[in-house]
């Protein structure tokens, strides 16, 4: 296993105990992202724990702020947090809200939870460094429901417009929206080829493959802004939870959540025993 | 100096700030034409239109600004505040980002437009965003002044530009204090943006009927002046608001909200402004303030009737 493969594994198991503990939900939209978070967390992104507001680190902005529980827990992972600050998630007084928070968590660059805000931002960071010649890259993490919002296309056009070579978007395309199958929701296919209308570099990947999402990202820059279609498995990595959107609300419980740890390696029972 | 009209005067002292401050951006909702050339020609880098998408603009804008951009977000009416009302919230308030929004137009400065272009409930869901500073200069010269004084204060901000104009003097505008503009002892009338102007003229009927009052200029709704609301109301039981604004939300509840918790004790309160309706038909500013009856004959009709009585 490669040292993001692991990392991703600890998500895994970050994510099921803190939706497990917080009674929280969006177990299967972390779960999703979690080979993505891991990679940019434990591979691409260039920051610094001790100085979360280093002018010169890359920015990554979780659009889809409903798999926070992912973020925090590679935060925690990266020295921002403290692990045992996970245990708060989703409790009375914390600050580790189910959808991503920046107020008081270093390492947060922008509260989401309403869908269609980050590429906007995204695109607006990436213009100001670009105009201010810095080598910061801005990378947006979005899903696939994500891309009926209005909003998201404004920033899709604003971006190749500008020829934003700084910017990177990543779709966590599971195919699974809040209540169905996005092809029968709201098809978004051909979804790379309208990007590339709009003025995009395109990658499609296997959003479990870290190889394929080690060498997309770092993909040399050009004068396009770069969108990689990751196709992903809602809920990957524990069987029962895969291509469910049940887990798209469903905190898992007892026995369940013992059957999802040990899925992932971590035997709750007989730790407990 | 002097200026047109507000826009223009707003553009100068952006113009200026742009001169000493790489980190201004204008962020265009594609409307003002002409109007920004001379800042466009002069600060290239500064300057881009995010084209008809006004969500993304203020997006755009508080990415920006979380870069250490000042941005300026600028559109026509509702298009810059509540076409965009979440990013507003969500984005640029919740991230206490150096953001202003400058619409223009405000109330029924594009009256012949119809309903789409009045911007009559503006100020209520601007007070309501944590963290958003409020303000609606009566005159050029304010629009000039409070421009420099919210870019002094930073963070979220919201500038209401009005074609119309009090044609006041210039004078000194503090940011976050209520101007005296006229005095008299039996009443008071608060009032917001340019439409002053009929405050100052309903108090200037009323003088010559023997009834004095009080004009205050409120240019900036938020923070709201406490004190000097209080002060100005002191020893009149009579107190009127005039905003050319629905009336929930607005200056009027505003100021209704001091006087309630001073616990005054008031024989009148009451606000001139829009009731909970869309207007039926165009005019301009002029036609519709009196049709609605924020002009002002109407005014000093209803506070004669009142002190009369």
């Amino acid at each position: 296993m490669s040292s993001t493969e692991e990392l991703a594994l600890r998500l895994r198991r970050h994510v099921v105990r803190m939706c497990s503990r917080g009674g929280s939900a969006h177990v299967g939209s972390g779960l999703s992202i979690a080979d993505i978070v891991a990679v940019l967390y434990g591979a691409v992104l260039r920051i610094d724990a001790a100085k979360p507001q280093w002018p010169e680190r890359d920015r990554f902005i979780l659009s889809k702020g409903h798999a926070g529980a992912c973020v925090y827990a590679a935060l925690a992972e990266r020295g921002f947090l403290d692990v045992s600050a996970l245990d708060d998630h989703y409790r009375n007084g914390s600050r580790l809200s189910g959808h991503v928070s920046h107020k008081g968590v270093p390492g947060v660059e922008l509260s989401t939870g309403s869908l269609g805000h980050g590429l906007g931002v995204g695109a607006g960071m990436a213009f100001n460094l670009r105009r201010l010649g810095g080598k910061q890259r801005v990378f947006v993490l979005l899903s696939d429901g994500e891309c009926d919002e209005g909003s998201t296309w404004e920033a899709i056009l604003f971006a190749g417009h500008h020829g934003l070579g700084n910017l990177r978007a990543v779709i966590d395309y599971n195919k699974l929206q809040s209540l169905g199958r996005v092809s029968e929701t709201i098809n978004l296919e051909p979804l790379s080829a309208k990007l590339r209308a709009f003025g995009w570099h395109t990658i499609r990947v296997d959003g479990h493959d870290h190889n394929a999402l080690r060498a997309a990202l770092a993909d040399a820059a050009d004068d396009r802004p770069l969108c990689i279609v990751a196709d992903t498995v809602k809920g990957r990595g524990v069987s029962f939870m895969e291509n469910e959107v049940l887990w798209h609300y469903r905190s898992p419980q007892g026995a369940e959540y013992a059957a999802a740890m040990l899925e992932l390696g971590v035997d709750v029972v007989a730790s407990h025993a | 100096m002097s200026w047109p009209a507000m826009r223009e005067a707003f553009v100068q002292a952006l113009t200026e700030l742009a001169a000493r401050d790489d980190q201004i951006m204008i962020v265009n909702g594609d409307l003002g034409f002409g109007v920004l050339n001379d800042f466009i020609e002069r600060f290239p880098s500064q300057y881009v239109n995010a084209g008809v998408a006004e969500q993304n603009m203020t997006a755009v804008a508080c990415g920006m600004a979380l870069t250490g951009a000042r941005a300026y977000t600028y559109s026509i009416g509702n298009f810059p505040t509540l076409r965009c009302l979440e990013q507003l919230r969500n984005d640029v308030c919740c991230h206490a980002a150096n953001v202003t929004v400058v619409a223009i137009g405000g109330g029924f400065s594009y009256g012949q437009l119809g309903m789409s272009h009045f911007a009559t409930e503006d100020l209520a869901f601007m007070r309501t965003l944590p963290g958003m500073t409020v303000v609606a200069p009566s005159d050029p010269w304010q629009a000039y002044e409070l421009t420099m004084q919210l870019y002094a204060r930073g963070g979220p901000a919201y500038l209401r530009i009005d074609k119309g104009s009090a044609g006041l003097a210039a004078g000194p505008v503090e940011f976050g204090k209520v101007r005296r503009v006229r005095e008299g002892e039996h009443a008071v009338i608060f009032a917001t943006g340019a439409i002053l102007s009929e405050a100052l003229a309903a108090a200037d009927l009323l003088a010559g009927q023997g009834i004095g009052v009080r004009v205050v200029d409120v240019h900036t709704i938020k923070p709201l002046d406490v004190e000097g609301i209080r002060a100005a109301v002191e020893g009149r039981a009579h107190v009127f608001t005039l905003e050319e604004h629905v009336v929930t939300g607005g200056l009027g509840s505003a100021v209704a909200e001091v006087c309630a918790e001073a616990a005054m004790s008031l024989k009148t309160f009451r606000r001139f402004g829009l009731e909970d309706m869309f207007p039926d038909v165009v005019g301009d500013q002029r036609f519709l303030r009196a049709r609605y009856g924020l002009d002002a004959a109407s005014i000093a009709n209803v506070i004669r009737q009142i002190l009369v009585n």
